[in-house]
């Protein structure tokens, strides 16, 4: 199958995933780093019949997939830092609507306008927070482009799976690095389809009266089913509510249906941590750096190991803390000034054992520039 | 279907004032529904936020209640996934305007077959009065106790400019004519403007002193014309009803379906 075989680029293999996983509607609006995911889904969304739409702006992008998905598509929008913050409005109405979609952020430095075409990893706690009010979200990434295609349909499947937006938090060099990419056979990957109720025309159907494992079946737009969707607190009809058991209970559910099935929502890869004294923790671009030093200091004999967090939120903290139980030293990778390194430190018993290891001045970070960081750790001078 | 099939009678009361407009674009809507014959499944209607789209609410069609402005880009998304479907998105001035004047733009220069209903009351009604980009120059609001000095849109010009194929204006008063425009606007295969001037007799009406809601819709069928009529060349301040905008231009999601076919080579 030679035509499996690709070398293309991050936001290439995002396309082709998303279309592996399903999608045939995207809506966007061209920034840098992210524009390519919008130029190949403009090519290639209309070859298999879907839709590409460019809408007006980055609210507009992330309010239409939120439509699209609601007549029963799967759905993707993808920006980068100024655009992200504008869909932080949008995203929070997914949230609560609870409409399966799926928002990229292939993240440069910022804050504001920052640096277009210059790495980072500064937007992991919008991720996380960006939504006003108490929410629940899911946060996924990766270093290198197989794993951006299977962390892709893992997107799809999770979005599905919790009806809840998915954010994909990628970054400038993953994006626009280019790369060998095997695509899958079909079937290789699981690929999971919308929840759709059987309950018959006529009988009255709840939109938001959750079956006991917390799912919610859909009904799509246009079919027998007449319902309210609203970004207001609202009943299980989706009639707006101000009733305080109501508004407690689906704020509960909101969150609970992400929190207590973090198993099936957390991927993650780990490299020589069974006798690791030294751990680094990293995860997007910044991983790939880790995991040169990594077994570059093996091959010398060093006990160094790489966790490498494939999904950030919600954060695994049992699993780091298990990981982390033989280490001395806790190193956390990443292009931003801690933003997982906060989360590392409530994770482990001995937060003093963490430290960060970054870069913030839009230079991708080397493993020269770990090796020198630990070296002052370890009080050896650069 | 008697006009109260086209209702979710479980949700009423409305939580609209006395006196409020809204309910007469409601009932017109709910006859031009009727007149139409569509399937209640075959109807979304989208709304953004104020006391204008919670008509949403009301309707037994499948509706989605948006975000502040943003109606039209949802509904975007719904009529370019399943065109098939109609899509009415009822909108106030301040929502369509202020907030969504980019999104009601960007649908009209498309010419995306779905219909904007702008409720103009010229007020924030649901955050308790404030001026809106239709309030008028020297109108009192909450946030103009001194005089109004933002001047107004011409939502009709505006549509019009922007690419709507279908524009009309009428009025709260003019019951039976908002029924035939909001049929016609329908049926229209383009993006479709029907501006509706609705009265608030809590917010607006009362501040500038416009009497209580009778008063207000007598003023609309006095400071009213049919366009172009022998009336308004002798009075230049009367506001014109009737269909502004009416033309044949390719339809977007039909303009999509030849990207496809060029896309497939040839084959739909």
């Amino acid at each position: 199958m030679g035509n499996q075989l690709k070398f293309i680029q991050g936001n290439e293999v995002c396309v082709e995933a998303a279309l592996y996983a399903g999608l045939d509607f995207y809506a966007g609006y061209p920034i840098t780093p992210s524009t390519e995911v919008a130029e190949h889904m403009a090519k290639r969304l209309p070859q298999i019949g879907g839709k590409f739409l460019q809408m007006e702006d980055e609210i507009a992008s992330v309010c239409a997939i939120v439509g699209a998905s609601l007549t029963g598509h799967k759905v993707m929008t993808a920006t980068s830092g100024p655009g992200f913050s504008l869909m932080q409005e949008g995203l929070g109405y997914a949230i609560m609507a609870e409409i399966p979609c799926v928002i990229v952020n292939v993240q440069r430095g910022g804050p504001s306008t920052g640096l277009p075409t210059g790495p980072g990893q500064g937007d992991v706690l919008q991720a996380r927070w960006g939504v006003h009010g108490d929410h629940s979200i899911i946060a996924l990434t990766a270093s290198t482009h197989q794993d951006v295609f299977e962390m892709t349909v893992h997107a799809f499947n999770m979005a599905e799976m919790f009806r809840t937006p998915v954010i994909l938090l990628f970054d400038e060099v993953i994006g626009h690095m280019r790369e060998k990419l095997i695509i899958p056979e079909e079937g290789e990957i699981q690929v999971v389809d919308r929840l759709r109720t059987s309950v018959k025309a006529g009988v009255d159907y709840h939109p938001y009266l959750p079956r006991e494992d917390g799912r919610l079946p859909m009904s799509d737009f246009g079919s027998e089913h007449r319902y309210n969707v609203t970004g207001l607190f609202h009943d299980m009809w989706g009639f707006p509510t101000g009733n305080p058991g109501v508004v407690h209970e689906l704020l509960r559910h909101l969150n609970d249906k992400i929190k207590n099935n973090a198993e099936t929502i957390t991927r993650y890869k780990e490299y020589y941590l069974e006798d690791a004294r030294t751990v680094l923790i990293s995860y997007g671009c910044s991983a790939r750096s880790a995991l040169h030093v990594v077994e570059n200091r093996r091959a010398r004999g060093e006990r160094l190991g790489l966790l490498e967090l494939q999904s950030l939120w919600p954060f695994p903290y049992g699993l780091v803390e298990e990981k982390c139980a033989m280490a001395r030293q806790i190193v956390v990778v990443e292009m931003n000034m801690g933003q997982i390194t906060r989360a590392v430190k409530r994770a482990v018993p001995e937060p003093e054992r963490v430290v960060l290891a970054n870069r913030i001045d839009g230079v991708f970070i080397t493993p020269t520039d770990i090796k020198n960081i630990l070296r002052l750790f370890q009080g050896k001078g650069v | 279907m008697a006009v109260k099939d086209y209702i979710r009678e479980r949700f009423f009361p409305h939580l609209w004032c006395p006196g409020c407009g809204h309910g007469i674009v409601l009932n017109s809507l709910l006859r031009a529904v009727e007149q139409l014959g569509m399937s209640k499944n075959e109807i979304v209607m989208v709304s953004g936020i104020g006391c204008s789209s919670r008509i949403s609410g009301y309707v037994d069609f499948h509706t989605l209640h948006t975000l502040h402005g943003r109606a039209l880009a949802f509904a975007t998304g719904v009529k370019m996934s399943k065109p098939e479907l109609n899509v009415i998105v009822p909108m106030g001035d301040g929502d369509a305007l202020a907030i969504g004047g980019n999104h009601f733009i960007h649908a009209a220069r498309r010419n995306i077959a779905m219909t904007a209903l702008v409720m103009n009351n010229r007020i924030y009604g649901m955050t308790g009065g404030q001026y809106s980009p239709l309030s008028g120059y020297g109108c009192q609001a909450t946030t103009s106790p001194f005089g109004n000095i933002d001047y107004s849109f011409d939502i009709a010009e505006l549509a019009k400019a922007a690419g709507a194929t279908y524009v009309a204006r009428t009025t709260t008063y003019h019951a039976k004519q908002m029924t035939e425009m909001i049929r016609d606007a329908v049926l229209h295969d383009g993006f479709s403007v029907v501006e509706i001037l609705t009265q608030c007799p809590t917010y607006y009406g009362r501040r500038n002193r416009l009497g209580d809601a009778a008063e207000m819709m007598d003023w609309y069928k006095s400071h009213t014309t049919p366009i172009g009529s022998k009336a308004k060349e002798e009075n230049p301040s009367l506001i014109e009803r009737g269909v502004f905008v009416q033309r044949d231009k390719p339809e977007y999601c039909t303009e999509y379906d030849k990207v496809i076919e060029k896309a497939r080579g040839g084959q739909a």
